[in-house]
This record gives C-alpha cells, structure tokens and sequence, in this order.
C-alpha cells in the first residue's frame, strides 16, 4: 500500500533490471516520499539505503529539534520497497502487511536520519524485510524495523 | 491545554483534531499528494504517522487529566496493514489499553468510510520518563 510509486511498470516481469540508483530518483521524487525530501543512498544484493534529510517541520516534539518518528517508518517502508524490488531483480506492486519499529534511542538534534533495508527472504507470496535507521553511526541505531511485505497486482499466480 | 495543536510533523502532514470517541480523540488526514504512496492509494509511512499521532494524542490527554508531567518516549511500534487507503479522508482513534507507572500499551485503528472496517491497526508501547533528570528507559 505504502511504497509502491508509479513507474517501470512497463518492466517486462522477469526480467532482471530493476536498479535502485537509477529507479530511485524516479520514485522518491513524487507523493508522500517526495515531500518528505527522501534521497537515495546506496544498495547491494539485497538491500537499499535511503537518507531523511533534517526539516524543521518534521519534529516529533515543538520544543525538541529531533525527527519524528513517523517520517522514519515511513523512510523505512520505502527502503523496504526497493530492496525487496532489488532482491528480487523486478519492480512489482507490493503491499506492506505488518511493519515493526523498535526505537532505541531518540535520533541526535537536528540531525538527518539514514534507514538501511535488508530483505532477508522472499517467498512466492511475501518478503520479509530487516533493517536499522540511525544518524551517522549503524552501530548505533535510532531504530530496528521488522516487516512483511505480500506482491499485489498479479497475486499468487505469477508472484 | 487544547488538542489543537499536534506536533509540528503532524502539523505539517496535515493530520487534525475532529473529534471525539468515547473520550478519545478522533484525528483526520484528508488526503493529499502529501500522503499518496502507489498512485491513488494512501502511504503505509503516512498511516502509520497517523496511527501514531492518534496513540500519543490520546495518552496525552489522559496524562493532563491525571495530572502527571511525563514525557512520553517511544518504545515501538506495530502496524498491521489491512485494506488499502483509497484517495478519501482518513481517521484514528486510539485506546489505552494499559496504563502503568511508567509505560502504557495503547492499540489505534484507523479507517475511512467504515468505521467497523479499519484500514490499519498499531499496538503501541510507550515509555513515560519524568520531565526532568535522566530519562533512561
């Protein structure tokens, strides 16, 4: 429901050419992403990386210069969208059934916030995805994220 | 203090108080490209900052009536997503489901035109650290 923007829908199914770096620009420039000013970082095999920039009127709290956490999960939502689109060489339409945000501590003041996803497994029907955000060190994260994502659009029959 | 101010990202999504449930606020989100995730549908991200500011308005309020001056911390977060988010105005209310000392669990639905038929769903825990001195958890 969340992280499935518009285009490359044209992409032939199997066909095995979905690239973060370049579909990226693309899919973060519109709609609830594209207002939170999200920015493509960097990706691998199976996971992609994204970067929250600062904003003044996205703070959780009037009187604490610190990101709120809703601009984070959805960060994480999209990072989750590519590197399941990544992991599996395709773009198709998905939809996030159940997402798990575990904060460990708040993110630093005024400080940018950075959402790693892993996807770890993808059955015919679902992918699971991992990650971490954190604001300039992973091993010092601001949250760990859980979640399952199910392919849409065509259903079972050709996910 | 008067619900109708948020917080600033809440604010600046567009997410308003519209009324009541029980005790509990109501919060709304028209929807708006601000929101949109696949075209034409709402943004799981989106709902969930709804989902969440609905969680803490509720606590909040329950906060002031009791008199206590806590600030609320998060701990986590689940959303389960369950019906997409049409292009319509959204709605969430929250519910304490436990109140302790010093966290509280509390569940939020949100829904559009049904309100037996929630799009989505969240469990929240929240941690309640006194306003001042070390907060840790």
């Amino acid at each position: 429901m969340p992280a499935i923007p518009t285009p490359d829908t044209r992409l032939p199914e199997q066909s095995d050419s979905f690239d973060p770096a370049r579909a990226a620009p693309m899919l973060l420039q519109h709609g609830h992403v594209g207002w939170l000013g999200l920015k493509y970082r960097g990706h691998g095999d199976d996971w992609a990386e994204l970067e929250l920039p600062w904003r003044e009127d996205l703070v959780g709290e009037a009187e604490r210069q610190v990101l709120a956490s809703g601009p984070i999960i959805s960060m994480m939502d999209m990072a989750a969208g590519l590197a399941i689109w990544t992991a599996q060489g395709r773009f198709a339409a998905i939809a996030t059934l159940d997402l798990r945000v575990d904060y460990q501590r708040p993110a630093k003041v005024r400080a940018a916030v950075i959402g790693r996803a892993e996807c770890y497994r993808i059955t015919r029907s679902a992918a699971f995805v991992r990650g971490i955000a954190h604001d300039g060190d992973p091993a010092d994260p601001v949250a760990h994220i859980a979640g399952v994502f199910m392919s849409i659009a065509g259903d079972s029959r050709n996910a | 203090m008067p619900e109708a101010s948020l917080t600033p990202y809440a604010d600046s999504l567009g997410i308003v108080v519209h009324g009541d449930e029980g005790g509990s606020p109501v919060l709304t989100c028209n929807f708006s490209a601000n929101v949109e995730g696949r075209p034409g549908h709402l943004h799981g991200g989106a709902i969930s900052g709804l989902l969440e500011t609905a969680g803490y308005a509720l606590l909040r309020r329950e906060l002031a009536k009791l008199g206590r001056t806590y600030r609320m911390k998060p701990i986590n977060i689940t959303v389960q997503f369950l019906a997409p988010g049409k292009p319509k105005p959204s709605y969430a209310a929250a519910r304490i489901t436990k109140l302790g000392r010093r966290n509280a669990n509390i569940s939020v639905e949100a829904w559009q035109d049904d309100r037996s038929r929630p799009i989505a769903t969240a469990i929240l825990n929240i941690l309640m650290a006194p306003e001042e001195g070390s907060a840790e958890a």
